[in-house]
């Protein structure tokens, strides 16, 4: 075949391209389909509870990713910061994943437990009202909403129908009344508590 | 991995490097003066010859063909050394997690004497140790600023560790203890129990505590509820109790604001101030350590 046979048939070229470019994904994305490590829960991993999911969506909404990361990486200067690295198993029933790319404020990937509701509730109402040096915007809408929780069922449903998150028929008939009413600071606290309680956290 | 997903990667990365010799091989077939055809370089790319001006189409030059044999070279190498195909490992058995680990033990063994040193010493002994109280306020910086402060001077809620005042008690082994376990206080809700015009006659007496500004009538009212209500936790003369986290209303300093504002609100609403449990998250070493940057943090006060 000669060269000029590829760079004359535009076609041909753009298939020749996409088999070449393939390899990489095939290489290195299709085999993650069939791992344990990857697709499988890490052990003791439970679901988020109604209220988190709500408060997930909350983080999702206010962009809190875009500035948080929540994935710790495994070098000694993060997990003796954050904890212990962030692996797949923990994120499998993570749709979207929330890892982010940029740390304009610290990972939160462990960040469940190591401040009070209280503080949580105070810091997102006002950051620098507990740090004065923050530079984390304000959100103080949040305790001023409350969820209606229509979709939550709904949602919940999609999770266990299609990613295979294993949420009873029980837990997804009583969610629209555990979050109705409740405010939307109290949902993304949940959800913030709970974040990466799986393995251990010591760093 | 499974022999079949790994001879399936295998397969892959095998052929993408034959594939990239190939077609090196593939370009490289025009050669420079080729006595085949009559161009002293390459040879005439057809129609492309306009009032004597020709375009030719040349061998690659040699270092850059080069290049590409050494980058081959290089990935062959990197597979033999690194995992890459299938599930080799690669000689040096590198991972991640592994780096990660080996990092780890190098930190033990530059710091971990260090600690043990400061773990075999008391509390209120290493907090003269100026070198362990510089390690516990890195410690501290990292973790317990968000709430306390840079200074440890506290915030609304949030108590100062600076001003000598400790609600669960503040010799060295309870600040250790509170560090490490968490504590978690708890004032009920009064407002519905005592009522409005209770809340507010418990307020002024709670200011009289206190020597501040009150209303004399409302105090003695209040002061009966108090016997009844409050004298549980916080003692018959309002000193508080550090076993419940119950706080002393006589010495003006005040966890949650004391505003007369904001003394109604603790009473009417409650109060549940966390601690956090740091144990499972710093570690033994580090709770010991942070507790002596704390504790040394008194005793600057108390001088």
């Amino acid at each position: 075949m000669r060269h000029e046979i590829v760079e004359k048939h535009l076609g041909l070229m753009a298939i020749i391209i996409l088999v070449v470019i393939s390899f990489g994904g095939l290489a290195e994305i299709v085999p993650l389909l069939f791992l344990d490590d990857t697709t499988k829960p890490v052990e003791g991993m439970r679901p988020y509870s109604a209220l988190e999911l709500e408060g997930r969506d909350i983080y999702i909404r206010e962009g809190c990713h875009v500035c948080h990361t929540q994935m710790i990486r495994p070098l000694r200067a993060e997990t003796e910061r954050y904890g212990h690295y962030t692996v797949a198993g923990e994120h499998v029933w993570e749709h979207p994943f929330l890892w982010g790319s940029k740390r304009t404020g610290p990972d939160i990937a462990r960040v469940g437990g190591r401040y009070s509701d209280e503080w949580h509730k105070v810091h997102l109402n006002n950051p620098r009202d507990v740090v004065p040096e923050s530079n984390m915007p304000a959100f103080p809408w949040l305790a001023e909403t409350e969820l209606d929780g229509e979709q939550i069922g709904a949602k919940m449903s999609l999770f266990r129908d299609k990613f295979g998150v294993p949420y009873t028929d029980e837990q997804i008939a009583k969610a629209k009344e555990d979050v109705q009413g409740v405010h939307e600071l109290d949902a993304l606290v949940a959800y913030l508590q709970s974040l990466g309680k799986t393995l251990p956290q010591k760093r | 991995m499974s022999g079949i997903l790994s001879a399936y990667i295998a397969f892959i990365v095998a052929l993408n490097i034959i594939g990239a010799f190939l077609l090196i091989q593939f370009t490289r077939r025009i050669k420079v003066g080729d006595e085949s055809h009559s161009y002293k370089d390459g040879e005439l790319i057809a129609g492309h010859d306009v009032d004597g001006i020709q375009e030719m189409n040349n061998p690659l030059p040699r270092w850059w063909l080069w290049k590409f044999y050494i980058l081959i070279a290089f990935g062959v190498g990197y597979l033999v050394m690194y995992p890459g195909f299938g599930s080799f490992k690669g000689v040096l058995n590198w991972s991640s997690a592994g780096q990660h680990a080996q990092e780890e033990e190098a930190a033990r063994a530059e710091f971990g004497p260090l600690f043990q040193k400061w773990s075999a010493t008391p509390v209120a002994e290493l907090a003269k140790d100026e070198e362990a109280v510089k390690a516990g306020q890195r410690i501290f910086l990292a973790n317990c600023a968000t709430c306390h402060g840079s200074d440890a001077g506290g915030n609304i809620g949030f108590p100062n560790l600076t001003d000598n005042d400790w609600l669960w008690g503040g010799d060295a082994d309870t600040v250790k203890t509170t560090i490490h376990g968490g504590r978690k206080g708890n004032m009920p809700a009064w407002g519905k129990v005592i009522g409005e015009q209770g809340v507010i006659e418990v307020k002024n007496y709670v200011l009289s505590l206190s020597g501040r500004k009150h209303d004399a009538d409302a105090a003695r009212a209040g002061k009966k509820i108090f016997a009844t209500t409050c004298v549980a936790c916080h003692g018959p003369e309002g000193k508080g109790m550090p076993a419940m986290g119950a706080p002393n209303l006589t010495d003006n300093t005040w966890l949650f604001g004391g505003t007369p504002r904001a003394i109604e609100e603790t009473i009417r609403n409650g109060r549940a101030g966390v601690m956090p449990t740091w144990g499972p998250i710093l570690g033994e070493e580090k709770v010991h350590v942070v507790a002596a940057y704390v504790f040394s943090l008194r005793n600057q006060a108390a001088q």
